[in-house]
């Protein structure tokens, strides 16, 4: 728990716009350990932007800024977009909210996970196959073998999320960025899909970012949360403590959430004060 | 106000050896001034008890009565007034290039209303929104705006009947609450009969007396909002419904690992 895959500093992301600059993520510090970091927030706070800097995804005109953002000891802003083909896929990876979309849909799945296996191993394209079977099985797909053949349009969306995360973890990365991974999906298959992430992390230390707005889902999954609002960490926790939060954004949040166990005729609305997003990011460090 | 009865709803696409049986003998009352959520998961069904119920779908056998008077492959005109639908995805259902003004006035237009004016100026007032709101386009302002337009537009006919395709899953929580309590205050005002369909339980079970749970076609479960929140289903299916909606359970660890 204590060593550091992820060290980041001050990071910004900003955009131009016509009427001056826009920061989407205002000088956020967190670090990951081999852990289940959960980050929460409603749409616009910054938590997609996060990830996607983290793996360089943010394209000019954005622009990425930190005073430190290291994997393993190495400034991933400093490298060329080479050495970042290096990490991207390899030792770091991201699943995305949809898998409608993230899938090449004229490709077939059994391509599109031997390719980011070759393109990072030169491994042979029997090698591949065999390996993109096993992945599929280990995300507990039925009969791989004609998954591999099958095109993305043939598959659930909970499939479709279980095929992206075999193409995610072929390479075996050490962190994984999950944005929204199962906010797409059936909650019985999100529960899968969850057991499936849960038990990557503890066979083989994976470092995971779980990036969601369902704070009970959050609060039952991660070990540590960090709740963002308007580009900035208001405050962070451990999970299993969220519910005794104290900043008022996220006693809000939790207010306004129905309740199945707690009836209450009216839901709280929240009301949100300028301070907040004034107010310094609170560190995230480990 | 308006009472719906399903009595064996089919529904199904497709003929012989492409037949799709989408929902399979569903029966259940939505009794006058009720809420009735329908839960399940993609593809149980949900949605297309709602479409069989506004006539979008071809091909269905049964009896669909409201008001004690049976649907036929044809509605009437004033079906259309009495029956409403609000949509799931706000970014989706609002014409771009159409102003609020235009999609409200349109929809009074079609019901032949006179006092088109006042009446938008009224129908903005009952979702919150202010005036200023009437001639925005739809990516000028908000997804829980566009969600309270979309309100609007289906309270302008004056129904007795919301049907609410997951009218909140698009939102973000705090905007969940505002547009929750807005559709109970609407519902009080009104008097208005919910037919609410969403993948959500603790949203159904706040909004909702009675819930059908469905799972591939049929309705395996109808139970009154007590029993939900007692955690006393009873069928297997159900518990997991539940369960998934509290949060993440951790599985015990004699589950057979994957690596």
């Amino acid at each position: 728990m204590t060593e550091k895959l992820l060290d980041i500093e001050n990071l910004t992301v900003t955009f131009p716009t016509r009427s001056g600059d826009f920061d989407a993520v205002r000088g956020i510090s967190f670090s990951l350990g081999r852990e289940r970091l959960g980050i929460v927030g409603e749409s616009g706070s910054g938590k997609s932007m996060t990830g996607r800097a983290i793996l360089g995804l943010i394209r000019r005109p954005g622009r990425v800024t930190a005073d430190r953002l290291m994997l393993h000891g190495k400034d991933i802003l400093k490298m060329s977009e080479r050495e970042m083909q290096q990490v991207r896929g390899q030792r770091i990876s991201m699943v995305m909210q949809d898998p409608k979309f993230s899938l090449n849909p004229v490709v077939r799945v059994g391509e599109q996970i031997m390719e980011i296996y070759r393109f990072h191993t030169n491994a042979s394209r029997r090698a591949a196959w065999a390996k993109a079977v096993e992945m599929l099985d280990a995300v507990q797909i039925r009969d791989p073998e004609r998954v591999m053949r099958a095109f993305p349009h043939e598959m659930s969306g909970g499939m479709g999320q279980r095929i992206m995360i075999a193409m995610m973890l072929v390479t075996e990365p050490e962190i994984l960025i999950a944005d929204e991974p199962t906010s797409a999906l059936d909650v019985t298959v999100q529960t899968s899909v969850l057991a499936i992430l849960d038990r990557l992390v503890e066979a083989r230390g994976m470092g995971l970012i779980f990036i969601s707005h369902d704070l009970n889902l959050v609060s039952s999954f991660c070990d540590r949360v960090l709740i963002m609002y308007a580009g900035r960490i208001v405050e962070t926790c451990d999970a299993d403590k969220l519910h005794d939060a104290k900043h008022p954004y996220t006693r809000g949040l939790l207010n306004s959430l129905p309740r199945i166990d707690k009836p209450a005729r009216r839901l709280e609305a929240l009301n949100r004060d300028p301070a907040w997003s004034e107010a310094k990011s609170v560190s995230g460090h480990l | 106000m308006s009472r719906i009865e399903f009595d064996k709803l089919n529904v199904w696409f497709g003929e012989e050896t492409d037949r799709v049986d989408a929902v399979k003998a569903a029966s259940f009352i939505v009794p006058t001034g009720g809420s009735f959520g329908l839960v399940g998961e993609s593809g149980s069904g949900k949605s297309t008890i709602l479409r069989a119920l506004v006539g979008l779908v071809p091909s269905w056998s049964g009896t669909i009565e409201v008001d004690g008077v049976a649907l036929g492959q044809r509605r009437p005109h004033s079906f259309f007034r009495d029956v409403q639908m609000v949509f799931q995805d706000p970014y989706a259902s609002l014409h771009p290039r159409h102003t609020v003004d235009a999609m409200l006035s349109e929809t009074l237009k079609l019901h032949r209303f006179k006092d088109i004016d006042t009446r938008i100026e009224k129908l903005l007032a009952d979702v919150g929104l202010g005036p200023e709101f009437r001639f925005r386009y739809p990516h000028q302002i908000s997804g829980g705006q566009r969600q309270r337009v979309a309100v609007a537009r289906a309270l302008a006919p004056e129904p007795s009947v919301l049907l609410l395709d997951e009218p909140t899953s698009a939102l973000d929580v705090s905007v969940q609450a505002e547009v929750l309590n807005l559709l109970q205050d609407l519902r009080e005002e009104h008097q208005l009969t919910y037919l609410m369909v969403s993948h959500n339980l603790a949203v159904v079970a706040h909004m909702c007396e009675h819930v059908a749970v469905m799972q591939n076609g049929e309705i395996i479960e109808v139970m009154g909002v007590e029993d939900m929140r007692a955690m006393s289903p009873a069928h297997e299916y159900t518990r997991r419904l539940l369960d998934a909606a509290i949060g993440y359970k951790r599985p015990s660890d004699d589950a057979e690992p994957v690596f």
